[in-house]
C-alpha cells in the first residue's frame, strides 16, 4: 500500500505539472475564444509561415487541425462536435458533402480574387459554378520512374506497366479508384465507367499485372521511390514533385491516353462558427503572393494564374506538373459513382489484392 | 454485505454498459444495415458466400496463429530469465519502454533497416550473401508484428512467474525433482494463467493488425483488420465493416472459451 | 550451473537488442544532415533546433503525456476494482461472461472503437476535445488492467482474507490492508500497460478528438502524407531518453524507499501467508 501511495502522489504531481505547463504554452500563444478560425486540413499542407502571416494581418488566431484521409474528415465533420470554419477536401468528397448538405454556400460577393484562378479549374462537375468550393491545389495521377532502371521511351503509357521487364518493380498507390481507373484508361474506357462488364475486364487485366507489382502502399511510396526501392510507381503529382526534388533520377509522366485530374478545394462546412474569419482565410489564400508562396513550399500545382506568374519559370514551364492543353483535355475528374458502383470498384480491387497471395 | 462489497465496482460496471455493451449493440445493429440504410442480411450472406472474404479470414487466422506462436516461444524464456535477474522490475519496465515510441515511426525505422539499400542488405552485401528482397515478404511482416507484440506477451507471463511461490519450487527440489521436472510439473502449470492472458492479448490484435500489412507487407497480407479499416474509412460501407467486426468479436469469444478456465477437478474452488 | 546463467543472460541481451534496434536507428538518424532516414551524410543538431522552435508540437507533447498519465490512473483504479468484482463473482458462467465483455474492447479494431465512441459521444451530446479523448483512453485501457490484476487475485490466498474477516476487519479494511498489498505488482503492471496503450493509440483518438486538442500520434500520422520529417525523430529521441530517465529514476527511488527492515517484514508476511 505504501508503495502504491507514493506512486499515486508522484503521478498526480506529474499530471499537475504537465497540465499547467501545457496551459502556459497555450496562453503564450494567445488563444481567446471569439477570434479563432478553425482550419481542417491535410497534415503539413500549408506553409506554416503563411498561417502566422494570416494571424498578423487579420488579427485572427488559427486553430489548425489535420486529417489523413477524406473519409475520416467526412466522418468527423458529419458527427459535429468541433466548429470547423474551413476544410480542404478533395473533389469527389466535396460532391458527397454537398449531397449530404454539409457545406455552406459561398457568397460570391464576399470573395475577393476569384478571377485570379485559371478558368479551367472553375465550374467543375463536382461543384458547378463553384457555389461551395474554391480551388486550393490541383494535380494528376501518373507514373514515376527512375531513369537508372527504365528509359523514358519505354514508359509513357499505362500499358507500359505490363511489360515483363518490370517484373517485381512496380509500386501502386493503395486506392481502388486510382488502380481500377488506370486499368480502365488503358483500355480506352472512362475512369468513371459504371458498366460491370468493363469493371470485371479491368480487374482481369490487373491480375495480369500481378507479377510486376512489388507492393501496394500509400504515402510511403515517396520514401520508397527516393530510396530507389522500385523502378516505377503509380502515384499523385503532388507526391511526385517531392520525390523529384529529392532524387534527380526520378521523372513523372502523365499517360496521354487519359488519367485522373484531382482538386483539393477550400470549403466552409456547416459547422462554421466564424464565417467572417473563414472568408478572410479564403481571400488570404487567393492572393497571388500567398498562393505562390504556398505552392513553392508544398510543391503542388496551383490553380492561381496570377500566382503562377510569380513562381520561377522552371516550375511553371515544367510539363510534368503543368501539362499542355492536349494532355489536359484527356484528364477526367472522379465523379461520385454512387455507393453501389463504388462497392463494385472496392470489391474488385480487394480481389486483385488478394489474388497476389 | 454484498451491497457494500459491490459499491467499489460501480464505475467498472458502468463502463461495461456504456463503453462495451452500447458500442457492441451499435455494431451488431449496423451489421444488419445495407448501403442505403435498410434492414438486411445481405452483409452476412455476402461475407459467407464470398470466396475472397473467406480466404482472407483463413489467411488472417493463420498469420495471427504464427505471430502468437513465435511471440510466445520468444517471450516465455525471456520472461523466465527476466524473473531471475537481480533488478527484475527495472528490466521489465525497460522491456515495455520501446512501445512508447510511436508505432508508425518504428515501422519507418524497420523499412529503413529492411529496404533494398537498407542496413541489413548492406550487411548482407558485406558478408557476401548479396542483396535480398526482405521488405514486403511474409518474413518481414511476421518479424515486425512479433516485435510489436513481444512486450504484451512478456508482461503477463512475467507476472505469473513472479507471483509463484519460491517455497513450492524448493519443496519440489527437496522432494528430489530435478530442475527439468520442477519446471514441467510445477513452474509451467502455475504460469499457465500468464500464458493464457498473453495469448489473449496477442492473438486477436494480430487478427486485426492493419497498418503494418500495408507498410511492411505491401498489402500482400490482408487481415480482417485491413478489411474493416477499408470499409470504415475508404468504402464507407459501415454495414459490411461492422459485419466483419461482429465476426471478430465471435472469434474472440471462441478464443476465450478455448483458453478460459476449465472446470477444476473437484468442482469449484470454495471461498 | 554458472555457465547456464550466462547463456540465459545472453538470450535476454539478444531480446533487448532487437527491441531497441529500431529506436536507436531512429535516434541515430535524428542527427542526419540529409533530412531522410536512408543515407547518413553528416552530423547536425538542426532537427533539434527546429523542434524547439515548434511550440505547437511541444504543446502537443505535454498534452499527450498528461493524457497518458491521467487516463492510465483512472483506468487502473476502475480496472482494479473491476477485477476484484470479477474475482468475487461466484458463478463461473457469469464470471466468464463478464470477462468476455471485458475483452471485447481489446480485440475490436481501433477504427470500430473510434467510430462507435464518436457516435456515442455525439449521442450523449458531449463536447469533443480533451474530455472525450480522456474518456475513450480510460475506456480502452480498462480491460488490460483487469487482465493484469486478475491473475494476482487468483494467486491470492483466500484464507488470509477469511482470517482478517474473523478478526473483525471491515470490507474496506480487507481491501486496503490485505488485498491491495497483495495485488500491487499487478496494479503497477496494469498502470504501465494502460499508459502504453494511451501513448500508442492513434485511430480512436483521431475519431473522438476535436476543438484543437491533438495528441502526438494523431499529429505524426497526419504528417505522414508529406513524409515524416526528422524533427519527429528528434522529438522521439528526446521523449525516449526522458522516459528512460524517468523509469530508471523511479526504480531507484522506490528501491531506496524499501528499507531492509521493510523487506524482511514483507518476506515474513508472505511466509506466514504460505503457512496459513
Amino acid at each position: 500500500m505504501r508503495k502504491l501511495q507514493t506512486l499515486l502522489i508522484g503521478i498526480v504531481v506529474i499530471i499537475g505539472v504537465l497540465f499547467f505547463s501545457a496551459r502556459y504554452l497555450e496562453k503564450n500563444q494567445g488563444y481567446a475564444s471569439d477570434n479563432i478560425v478553425t482550419i481542417y486540413n491535410w497534415g503539413d499542407y500549408i506553409d506554416p509561415s503563411l498561417l502566422k502571416k494570416f494571424e498578423k494581418e487579420t488579427g485572427y488566431k488559427v486553430n489548425y487541425e489535420t486529417f489523413d484521409s477524406n473519409e475520416a474528415m467526412y466522418t468527423k465533420i458529419q458527427q459535429g462536435g468541433t466548429n470547423y470554419d474551413i476544410a480542404i477536401p478533395s473533389e469527389y468528397m466535396i460532391e458527397k458533402m454537398i449531397k449530404s448538405k454539409m457545406l455552406e454556400k459561398i457568397d460570391p460577393t464576399k470573395i475577393i480574387g476569384l478571377s485570379n484562378i485559371n478558368a479551367q479549374f472553375l465550374n467543375q462537375s463536382f461543384d458547378p459554378g463553384n457555389q461551395y468550393s474554391i480551388p486550393y491545389f490541383w494535380g494528376t495521377l501518373g507514373i514515376i520512374y527512375n531513369d537508372k532502371f527504365v528509359e523514358a521511351k519505354d514508359i509513357q503509357h499505362w500499358d507500359d506497366l505490363w511489360q515483363p521487364a518490370l517484373k517485381n518493380n512496380v509500386m501502386l498507390i493503395d486506392g481502388a479508384r486510382e488502380i481500377m481507373g488506370l486499368a480502365l484508361n488503358s483500355e480506352g474506357k472512362s475512369l468513371n465507367d459504371k458498366n460491370t462488364q468493363d469493371l470485371e475486364a479491368a480487374k482481369e487485366k490487373l491480375t495480369k499485372l500481378t507479377p510486376n507489382v512489388k507492393a501496394i502502399v500509400a504515402d510511403e511510396i515517396k520514401m520508397y521511390m527516393i530510396n530507389e526501392e522500385s523502378a516505377v510507381a503509380v502515384s499523385f503529382s503532388g507526391e511526385a514533385s517531392e520525390m523529384l526534388d529529392s532524387n534527380k533520377h526520378l521523372h513523372y509522366v502523365i499517360p496521354s491516353e487519359g488519367s485522373n485530374l484531382w482538386f483539393d478545394n477550400m470549403v466552409i462546412p456547416k459547422t462554421v462558427k466564424n464565417k467572417k474569419g473563414a472568408y478572410a482565410f479564403i481571400n488570404f489564400m487567393l492572393q497571388p503572393k500567398n498562393a505562390a508562396q504556398n505552392a513553392e513550399y508544398i510543391g503542388y500545382s496551383t490553380p492561381n494564374e496570377k500566382a503562377m506568374k510569380l513562381l520561377p519559370k522552371e516550375i511553371t514551364s515544367d510539363t510534368q506538373f503543368y501539362p499542355d492543353q492536349e494532355t489536359m483535355s484527356h484528364l477526367e475528374v472522379y465523379q461520385n459513382l454512387g455507393q453501389k458502383t463504388l462497392n463494385e470498384y472496392n470489391d474488385l480491387f480487394l480481389e486483385f489484392k488478394m489474388y497476389r497471395k | 454485505m454484498t451491497s457494500t462489497k459491490r459499491m467499489y465496482a460501480v464505475p467498472y460496471f458502468l463502463w461495461l454498459l456504456l463503453f462495451v455493451a452500447a458500442p457492441v449493440l451499435l455494431i451488431v445493429y449496423q451489421s444488419f444495415l445495407g448501403i442505403n440504410g435498410q434492414f438486411t442480411f445481405a452483409n452476412y450472406t455476402n461475407y459467407f458466400t464470398s470466396a475472397t472474404y473467406l480466404e482472407m479470414t483463413v489467411n488472417s487466422v493463420i498469420y495471427a496463429f504464427i505471430i502468437t506462436l513465435i511471440t510466445l516461444v520468444i517471450s516465455y524464456p525471456a520472461a523466465y530469465v527476466l524473473n531471475k535477474t537481480k533488478h527484475k522490475q527495472l528490466w521489465l519496465m525497460l522491456i515495455i519502454l520501446p512501445t512508447w515510441v510511436n508505432l508508425l515511426l518504428k515501422a519507418y525505422a524497420f523499412i529503413g533497416i529492411f529496404s533494398t539499400h537498407g542496413s541489413l542488405n548492406q550487411f548482407f552485401a558485406f558478408i557476401g550473401i548479396g542483396q535480398q528482397q526482405i521488405l514486403f515478404t511474409d518474413f518481414s511482416f511476421i518479424f515486425v508484428a512479433t516485435y510489436i507484440e513481444i512486450p504484451f506477451m512478456i508482461m503477463p507471463i512475467f507476472n505469473a512467474l513472479e507471483e509463484m511461490n519460491p517455497s513450492l519450487i524448493s519443496a519440489s527440489r527437496d522432494l528430489g525433482a530435478n530442475s527439468v521436472d520442477t519446471f514441467r510439473r510445477v513452474i509451467f502449470p502455475l504460469s499457465l494463467n500468464g500464458v493464457k492472458s498473453g495469448v489473449q492479448a496477442v492473438f486477436i490484435p494480430s487478427l486485426s493488425l492493419f497498418m503494418l500489412t500495408r507498410l511492411i507487407g505491401g498489402n500482400r497480407v490482408i487481415t480482417l483488420g485491413t478489411a474493416i479499416e477499408e470499409h470504415f474509412l475508404v468504402t464507407q460501407n459501415w454495414g459490411m465493416g461492422s459485419t466483419i467486426g461482429v465476426i471478430l468479436i465471435l472469434a474472440m469469444l471462441l478464443i476465450m472459451v478455448a483458453t478460459g478456465e476449465k472446470k477444476r477437478k473437484g468442482g469449484e474452488k470454495t471461498r | 550451473m554458472k555457465k547456464r546463467v550466462k547463456w540465459s543472460n545472453f538470450y535476454l541481451l539478444l531480446v533487448f537488442i532487437v527491441l531497441y534496434l529500431p529506436i536507436f536507428y531512429l535516434i541515430f538518424y535524428s542527427f542526419n544532415q540529409a533530412g531522410t532516414m536512408s543515407q547518413f551524410t553528416g552530423f547536425t543538431f538542426e532537427h533539434y533546433r527546429t523542434l524547439f522552435a515548434d511550440t505547437r508540437l511541444l504543446g502537443i507533447v505535454l498534452n499527450t503525456f498528461m493524457l497518458a498519465f491521467l487516463s492510465a490512473l483512472l483506468a487502473t483504479a476502475i480496472g482494479s476494482f473491476g477485477a476484484m468484482a470479477i474475482y468475487y463473482t461466484k458463478k463461473r458462467e457469469a464470471r466468464n461472461a463478464i470477462l468476455s465483455l471485458n475483452n471485447i474492447l481489446m480485440v475490436s479494431p481501433d477504427v470500430i472503437i473510434g467510430a462507435s465512441f464518436l457516435i456515442l459521444f455525439t449521442f450523449l451530446g458531449l463536447h469533443l476535445g480533451f474530455s472525450s479523448v480522456l474518456l475513450s483512453h480510460v475506456a480502452f485501457s480498462i480491460p488490460i488492467v483487469v487482465l493484469m490484476v486478475l491473475p494476482k487475485l487468483k494467486e491470492m490466498n483466500d484464507s488470509m482474507i477469511d482470517a482478517a474477516r474473523d478478526l473483525g476487519a471491515s470490507n474496506w479494511q480487507v481491501i486496503r490492508k490485505v488485498i491491495f498489498p497483495y495485488i500491487t505488482p499487478g496494479v503497477i503492471a496494469g498502470y504501465f500497460m494502460a499508459f502504453t496503450y494511451s501513448l500508442d493509440d492513434f485511430a480512436v483518438t483521431f475519431f473522438v478528438t476535436g476543438n484543437g486538442f491533438t495528441t502526438l500520434s494523431v499529429e505524426i500520422y497526419s504528417r505522414a502524407r508529406q513524409g515524416i520529417s526528422l524533427e519527429i525523430n528528434a522529438l522521439s529521441a528526446l521523449v525516449f531518453l526522458f522516459s528512460m530517465i524517468l523509469v530508471v529514476g523511479y526504480y531507484y527511488i522506490s528501491q531506496g524507499n524499501l528499507t531492509k527492515k521493510q523487506r524482511k517484514i514483507r518476506q515474513e508476511q508472505s511466509e506466514v501467508a504460505d503457512l496459513l
